[in-house]
């Protein structure tokens, strides 16, 4: 399973453009603007409240945004609906995991595959030759994906039953099955235990090298951040507040003044990071 | 005990997962096929009504069970169909055409009743379609240059291009066939990536949308396939009972069909049709129990409604998983003998989290 | 003056339907779960009255607070007994339980030797009176409704806004997990909105019965109660009066002004009309859930 390796890397994927946001009283966003490269990670940092979920609720159409906008392959994504955003190649995690819970693994992940799917109501009904090949066709992708996470054990089990560790590789595993050009991870360390980061970040380097899968990801463990991003942006309450690569902005003073602390904890990642 | 051993995707794929089930599910298809000539007269139709509900509850199951849309007024659908066979076969329409435009309609009407669904969630879609569910009674009962209003229409017995389906043998193969169609048609839709659609809205709309699937367009078809069964079980209802009218459609028997799943087992197959066996069954037992009950309560108008409140409340309490649950944990128990531990079925204990912010 | 005469009449009728939505607003801005109970304990309650009144003789305030007493007391014990075990199921299931709830009310109720399977009236002092204001002719018994419905709402008014108890509600209902870390005792307030429901429901029972006399399919009136709670928002206290008046208004009117058979279907037509255009109700909010 591979997407696009014909496209030139280093080429724009995505571009947002005067974002902003605004609920009620509460301006979630405001004037953000950057692009991330075919082939990059990209990390978006910041304290919470920053507005990072947010700028993944806008590319996921899940809001429209109160000005700017957003293109994928040149694409304006206010044109979509929201179901229309897989469909492009964009797929996503959610912070607080939204599974279905009551499916097993297996068929969450087989989910993923739907805008992919070849059969219409009428085929599948009548369960025809092509639904059936198109349904193996499926599964083999899928298995590719449940083998890439070490997901064997789990296929079958029900989603609810899982311990929350499992839970976030099955959100990846399923982000991944739908063979996505760009994939936006929202926190994807989170709650995870130090040996599963570390696998995180494995996988992650995996899906930027082997799957050629551009990434675009909220964190906050600035470790992972390090290690597997090209590019980092700086968020604080909306706006912008460094745009570079993540040695650039964990030493940019506006950024440690907002989010890394004191100067001694500054200190410390300089030494691991040298 | 028995081990499945899996070495091909198609065995997933397969909707009798190994011999066993193949075995038993002949043995009662050649059951079924037999009763005729092994029931009285009155038992088979019973069965009749059993089959012809179960077309209705695995609607009604695809709907609620897999798809997550509430249905309050699921009758409504009922005597869409019913009332459209009846108004076609009248006018002398053979019988799989009138059939055929029965569940159409009735999808059509359940594509309507089921544009709430596209902007309401959970109680308030709830209210929409019980509120759809009065007002096709009502037009039922007022429009009666076509359905005759309160007085209700009799129709003629199923004309399939001359073949008569006029003896309750025939028509109860007729039921079987259609039935079986039915279970065949949802069983199909549930491996398939529309049925895991519906799955996927039932559980987290806001992933489905983000897997690519169209809530809207999903949502309405489930509303129509849903529907259409009904339409297509009232239609077999309407010619069991030769007779019609609107009071048959009401609430009560709404809630009925909703008695039916939850009593069957949210969320099966099996449920569906293990339901509809209660549906039909109770009324019969009750009848049976009453002679030997002290007067005040074999004799109460209300027995009826009260053992039908009871098994509920004892279902929704002991029970969540209906009757097909309990079966299944009686045929684990047996399969697995001496090592059924109790916990095996526990549902994982969940805080109530607000509903709104779905 | 026929106008006038139907609109106070619809306002009455709007009362009833808006006391009996105040019940399940409650219970659902509590808890969540819809309860189409409220109906059958509307019934229970009138049943409470006519035995108090009748059988046991007592005085007709004696009557009223002692049926109300006894309901609340039976809301306690139904919440404790069977709403308590199955928090955390699906909203189905709650729903199919008190539809559960409500069978057994009405099946138990016409049980009761002699007196279930019958139409009773309720003889209440202000029984068939009227007062005449000019041209209009007031029924007592609907003054009576009004006047009683006010006061209520004024009572419950004070009570949610002022108090801790609102908020723990509203809390609890939220999320539940939350509130029992908080040292809200979400158990007992269950109780006690169920507790309150109940009354609630009783009195409604104990207005309606002069009027539509007492028998056991009076609950079937509940239903009409959901519309109500629909137009006013399900979250909403004053919204549920305030859907209940639209409602019986709208019924009033229809009866009279529009052909046959509108009448009972208006108040669903409304329910329609209303999700379409204000999907929350008048009075409610709109909920996003936060991914």
């Amino acid at each position: 399973m591979s997407t696009s390796t014909s496209k030139p890397a280093g080429e724009v994927l995505l571009t947002a453009s005067q974002l902003s946001m605004r609920f009620g009283g509460v301006l979630a966003v405001n004037g953000v603007s950057f692009d991330v490269k075919r082939g990059e990670v990209f990390t978006l940092i910041g304290p919470n409240g920053a507005g990072k979920t947010t700028v993944f609720n806008l590319i996921s159409r899940l809001y429209t945004p109160s000005t700017g906008d957003i293109s994928f392959e040149g694409r304006k994504l206010s044109e979509l609906a929201p179901h229309e955003v897989a469909g492009l190649g964009i797929a996503r995690t959610f912070q607080n995991i939204e599974l279905f819970e009551h499916a097993s693994v297996l068929q969450n992940l087989l989910i993923g595959r739907h805008t992919h799917r070849q059969s219409n109501v009428l085929s599948d009904i009548f369960f025809t030759g092509r639904v059936r090949r198109a349904e193996l066709e499926a599964r083999e992708k899928v298995e590719q994906v449940i083998e890439l996470l070490d997901l064997q054990h789990h296929r079958d089990s029900m989603v609810a039953g899982l311990p929350y560790g499992v839970r976030k590789v099955v959100e990846l595993a399923r982000a991944l099955s739908t063979e996505p050009k760009l994939l936006l991870l929202d926190e994807p360390s989170s709650g995870l235990n130090v040996e599963e980061t570390d696998d995180m970040a494995f996988w992650i380097r995996d899906i930027q090298q082997e799957l050629g899968v551009t990434v675009l990801m909220v964190e906050h463990d600035m470790s992972l951040v390090s290690k597997v991003s090209d590019r980092v942006l700086a968020m604080n309450q909306g706006e912008m507040l460094a745009l570079g690569t993540p040695r650039e902005v964990q030493t940019h003073p506006g950024v440690i003044e907002a989010y890394l602390g004191s100067i001694d904890d500054v200190s410390s990642l300089r030494r691991k990071t040298a | 005990m028995r081990f499945i051993f899996k070495t091909d995707y198609a065995q997933d794929l397969r909707l009798a997962k190994h011999g066993g089930h193949v075995f038993w599910y002949s043995l009662l298809l050649v059951a079924l096929l037999a009763a005729p000539f092994i029931v009285s007269e009155y038992w088979l139709a019973q069965v009749t009504f059993i089959l012809i509900y179960s077309i209705v509850g695995l609607g009604l199951m695809l709907l609620a069970g897999f798809t997550g849309l509430f249905s309050l007024g699921h009758a409504a659908f009922l005597g869409v169909g019913a009332y459209t066979q009846a108004v076609l076969t009248n006018m002398g329409v053979p019988f799989p055409i009138a059939l055929v435009c029965a569940g159409g309609l009735s999808a059509a009407v359940g594509i309507v009743v089921g544009l709430p669904a596209l902007r309401v969630k959970g109680i308030y879609l709830g209210m929409a379609t019980l509120s759809f569910g009065f007002i096709v009674e009502e037009i039922f009962a007022r429009w009666e240059k076509v359905t005759g209003g309160n007085a209700g229409i009799h129709i003629k017995a199923p004309d399939l291009f001359g073949f008569k389906a006029d003896t309750g043998n025939s028509f109860y193969w007729l039921c079987l066939v259609i039935t079986v169609a039915s279970t065949f048609v949802i069983m199909n839709l549930l491996r398939s990536p529309t049925g895991r659609a519906f799955v996927a809205i039932r559980d987290s709309e806001v992933s489905a949308q983000s897997m690519g699937i169209n809530l809207a367009r999903y949502k309405s078809m489930s509303f129509a396939i849903s529907a259409g069964l009904a339409g297509i079980g009232g239609a077999l209802y309407a010619h069991k009972l030769q007779f019609i009218s609107p009071d048959q459609f009401s609430i009560l028997q709404s809630i009925d069909l909703l008695l039916m799943v939850v009593v069957g087992g949210v969320g099966s197959i099996h449920g569906a049709f293990f339901g509809a066996i209660f549906l039909i069954t109770m009324p019969q037992l009750i009848a049976g129990v009453k002679d030997y009950l002290p007067a005040i309560i074999g004799q109460a108008p209300g027995l009826q409604g009260f053992v039908y409140g009871a098994v509920l409340i004892a279902f929704v309490l002991f029970e969540p998983l209906g009757l097909y649950g309990r079966w299944l944990k009686v045929r684990t128990y047996l399969q697995l003998f001496p090592f059924y531990r109790a916990g095996m079925f526990k549902r994982q204990k969940s805080f109530q989290k607000s509903d709104r912010l779905k | 003056m026929q106008f006038v005469q139907l609109v106070i009449s619809g306002i009455a009728q709007g009362c009833i339907y808006g006391l009996i939505a105040l019940g399940f607003v409650l219970i659902y801005k509590a808890t969540e779960t819809v309860s189409f109970a409220q109906g059958e304990l509307m019934m229970l309650g009138a049943f409470c009255g006519l035995a108090c009144m009748t059988f046991l003789g007592f005085p007709f305030w004696l009557s009223v607070l002692s049926s109300i007493a006894a309901m609340a007391a039976f809301g306690v014990f139904l919440e404790r007994l069977v709403i308590r075990p199955i928090l955390g199921q699906p909203a189905f299931s709650v729903v199919m339980l008190t539809i559960g709830i409500g069978y057994v009310a009405r099946g138990l109720i016409t049980m009761i030797p002699g007196i279930g399977t019958d139409t009773h009236t309720l003889p209440v002092p202000y029984k068939d009176q009227v007062w005449k204001l000019g041209e209009l002719v007031l029924n007592v018994e609907q003054m009576v409704v009004i006047a009683s419905t006010a006061v209520l709402s004024g009572i419950l008014y004070l009570v949610f806004s002022r108090s801790k108890v609102g908020l723990a509600m509203q809390a609890s209902s939220q999320n539940q997990l939350a509130a029992y870390y908080m040292g809200i005792p979400v158990k007992r307030l269950n109780g006690l909105v169920w507790g309150l429901a109940s009354a609630v429901a009783a009195i409604a029972g104990l207005l309606l019965a002069p009027i539509t006399f007492v028998h056991a399919n009076m609950g079937f009136i509940g239903l009409k109660a959901f519309p109500a709670a629909v137009v006013g928002g399900f979250g909403s206290l004053p919204g549920a009066i305030v859907g209940g008046l639209v409602i019986g208004i709208v019924e009033s009117l229809s009866g009279f002004y529009l052909p046959d058979g509108i009448k009972d279907v208006a108040a669903y037509v409304v329910v329609l009309i209303m999700l379409m255009v204000k999907p929350n109700g008048l009075f409610g909010d709109k909920l996003r859930k936060k991914v």
